[in-house]
């Protein structure tokens, strides 16, 4: 009790007299968000965080555990909303439209902006049904050709077609942790989105699966926006072109992700870069 | 080391009590089925006699009309009398002659009644037909009744005893696989009742039972824990209120039937109908709780996933949440069925326990229920009753130990696909 007040006291100080260090605008935007809050009840998680996400890059979000990188990343496609106590502040323009709005349709958001989890969740269900499920619900094809056409198409670009081609009827559930995590962003790449929103992609796997969905994410930044939640510096450096580091609901910097590796100007940045709390 | 000791003592300890346990709980089982099962499996055969009947067209049908509006009336009883006399014609006096009548049962007259209605041709001539023996001869048969028991200790005496064997002697009697108790409703000769209007009572009800309660407990189930607001007063005083009557006595909400649909509306009485809207209100609760916890334990991951590939709430749950917890709500639907099924007081207060030998051709007509029937021959001292009885709980258990093992069987295979 005594160190959740004083969390919460500390929390509000700071963002009080909390600006965000580094160029939070880039030149191309595909969202902006402006002032975004976030409570959960009364409890505030995310304090009057700002930041462009542009076209065609990677950003990366660091911090602390409990800082509200999962909770910021989670405002991006409305997922905040299936939680009842969340209430989420602000503005956060897709393509110029305000997604916080009421009258915005979720649904079509979320085809927008695409997830992929911390844990894999493959549906239990085929490997071919679960990647198409999303252009089902859309209604993105036509006949079985098209579909068929949409599934192999994302199962190649998540790098996955070569390994399950022969077992698509195979249920989504029976392959390795990795190939599961990919199945996942095919599925999610399916829908065609603008925007992938990763949440420690990677943290339930291991090195050499791990590698393969950072080359993934290399190569899909040439057509897709993407935000990476995690705790993995060296990956952030590997994936990334710009990186924001939260602390304790504060957007505390934001700016090219060699910048901040090696010259953070905030010094909390700093302490968190050198390993000082994590 | 001393440690691992003592740790492995407690194991082994431990499993000890749980295998002794076990092996408790099977004796007992096993003593329950066994008693059940010698005093019950004799009432799967009958005893029939074979009677040389001689359909006389002078008993029968005396003015040649060969309608059997007419023939219908004919004396069929005197037949039986006369057949018994032909096959032991020595047999002399009034009272003997009752006596000797009363070896078969008080059918035989409905079933040669019947033989010539299904074909008038058969009359004037001689045909042996098995009719059904009395219950007492059926129970000396069966071994139920002791021959070498002094005359005045059993309810055979000597000379029907001497009948008997010479028919033994003669083959004329013989047991045969009892029809009769899956073909016929309650009559007060025991060799005569049969299950059929409690099977299908019990049948009746349950289909209204799974009816009413599998749709309004599955949609209740998935409202409260996909649909409902969370953290509401509202919803939480439903909730405990549901947890509630799983636990209310199942007698209540008999009386509540016979308050509120016999009294009130009033429903026919005795009827599965009626029944069966009783015992879903039984049931209900005991669907929804078993059906929550399987939509409560598909994991959030699934319907996250699912919202995220923008699937609106309600194609999230009927889906992907649906189809992972069905088994489990299937499971809680079978054993709320075999619960219903085994369930006999509120029945009792809705009439559905009468004396009732016509077979229900519907919802609306009165039957009984097998656990009904079950109470209401145990009641009856007749030895013939009391093997009848253990012959209902055996079907009863075999019922549900169908059902149980097709809960298992569901659970086990949708298992495997999702995991
Ligand atoms: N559903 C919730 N209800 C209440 N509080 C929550 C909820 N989810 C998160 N929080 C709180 O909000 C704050 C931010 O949580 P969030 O999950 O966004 O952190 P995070 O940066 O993603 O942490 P991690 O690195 O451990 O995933 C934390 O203090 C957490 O306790
Ligand atoms: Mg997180």
């Amino acid at each position: 009790m005594f160190d959740n007040e004083e969390l919460i006291k500390e929390t509000k100080s700071q963002a009080l007299n909390s600006e965000t260090v580094g160029d939070i605008h880039v030149d191309d935007p595909r969202i902006i968000a402006k002032n975004i809050n976030v409570f959960y009840g009364d409890k505030p998680a995310i304090n009057n965080a700002s930041i462009d996400i542009g076209k065609n890059e990677v950003l990366a979000m660091i911090g602390p555990s409990g800082c509200g990188k999962s909770t910021f990343l989670r405002c991006l496609n409305r997922m905040n909303d299936t939680i009842d106590t969340c209430r989420v502040e602000g503005e956060l323009f897709l393509d110029n439209e305000n997604i916080l709005d009421k009258k915005t349709d979720v649904v079509s958001l979320r085809a927008k902006v695409g997830m992929v989890f911390q844990k894999p969740n493959p549906f239990p269900k085929s490997i071919y049904d679960n990647v198409a499920y999303g252009p089902k619900i859309h209604g993105m094809a036509k006949n079985k050709i098209e579909l068929d056409e949409i599934v192999f198409k994302s199962l190649d670009k998540a790098g996955l077609f070569e390994e399950v081609k022969d077992r698509l009827d195979a249920p989504g559930t029976s392959i390795s942790g990795g190939q599961q995590q990919r199945l996942c962003i095919a599925r999610t790449i399916a829908v065609s989105p603008e925007v992938i929103l990763m949440d420690e992609p990677c943290s339930a796997l291991d090195p050499i699966a791990t590698a393969k969905i950072e080359e993934l994410i290399y190569d899909l930044k040439k057509n897709f926006t993407i935000v990476i939640v995690t705790h993995a510096m060296q990956q952030a450096a590997r994936v990334s072109q710009r990186t924001a580091y939260f602390h304790l609901g504060n957007l505390v910097e934001v700016g090219p992700t060699s910048k901040i590796f090696t010259t953070p100007q905030h010094k909390l940045t700093e302490s968190y870069i050198t390993g000082r709390f994590g | 080391m001393n440690n691992l000791k003592s740790r492995l003592a407690k194991e082994k300890r431990f499993k000890a009590y749980g295998i002794i346990s076990i092996i408790t709980a099977l004796t007992l089982l096993t003593i329950l089925f066994v008693s059940i099962f010698s005093q019950g499996y004799t009432a799967f055969q009958e005893t029939r006699i074979q009677l040389p009947v001689y359909f006389d067209q002078e008993i029968l049908d005396p003015n040649k009309t060969s309608d059997w509006d007419n023939i219908k009336k004919a004396n069929f009883n005197g037949l039986v009398k006369q057949s018994l006399r032909n096959l032991f014609p020595e047999v002399s006096g009034r009272s003997n002659k009752r006596k000797l009548y009363k070896i078969v049962s008080s059918s035989a007259e409905y079933q040669i009644r019947n033989i010539v209605n299904n074909d008038l041709s058969i009359i004037g001539s001689k045909q042996n037909i098995w009719v059904l023996a009395d219950d007492d001869v059926d129970m000396l048969i069966k071994g139920n009744i002791n021959r070498n028991l002094p005359e005045n200790e059993r309810r055979i005496d000597d000379q029907e005893l001497m009948w008997i064997e010479y028919l033994e002697s003669e083959n004329l009697i013989k047991k045969v696989f009892n029809k009769t108790l899956f073909t016929s409703g309650d009559s007060s000769e025991s060799e005569q009742s049969g299950i059929l209007v409690a099977l299908l009572g019990s049948f009746y009800a349950l289909l209204i039972t799974l009816a009413l309660s599998f749709p309004i407990g599955i949609a209740t189930a998935v409202y409260l824990e996909e649909f409902a607001p969370k953290d509401n007063k509202f919803v939480d005083f439903i909730e405990v209120n549901i947890n509630n009557l799983a636990a209310v006595p199942s007698i209540i909400f008999g009386l509540l039937g016979l308050a509120i649909f016999l009294n009130f509306f009033e429903m026919p009485r005795s009827a599965p109908l009626v029944g069966g809207m009783v015992l879903s209100l039984m049931t209900l609760p005991r669907i929804i709780i078993p059906a929550r916890a399987a939509l409560k334990s598909v994991p959030p991951s699934i319907r996250e996933g699912a919202l995220g590939l923008g699937a609106s709430n309600v194609q999230a749950v009927f889906n992907h949440v649906l189809p992972i917890a069905t088994p489990g709500m299937l499971t809680g639907t079978i054993i709320g069925m075999a619960q219903a099924l085994g369930e006999s007081a509120p029945l009792l207060i809705i009439g559905m326990v009468a004396f009732i030998v016509d077979v229900p051709q519907g919802f609306t007509d009165p039957a009984t229920a097998l656990p009904v029937q079950i109470y209401l021959w145990a009641d009856t001292p007749e030895r013939g009753f009391v093997e009848r009885t253990a012959a209902v709980i055996m079907v009863l258990l075999i019922f549900l130990i169908l059902m149980n093992s097709l809960a298992i069987y569901l659970r086990k295979k949708f298992e495997k696909n999702i995991t």
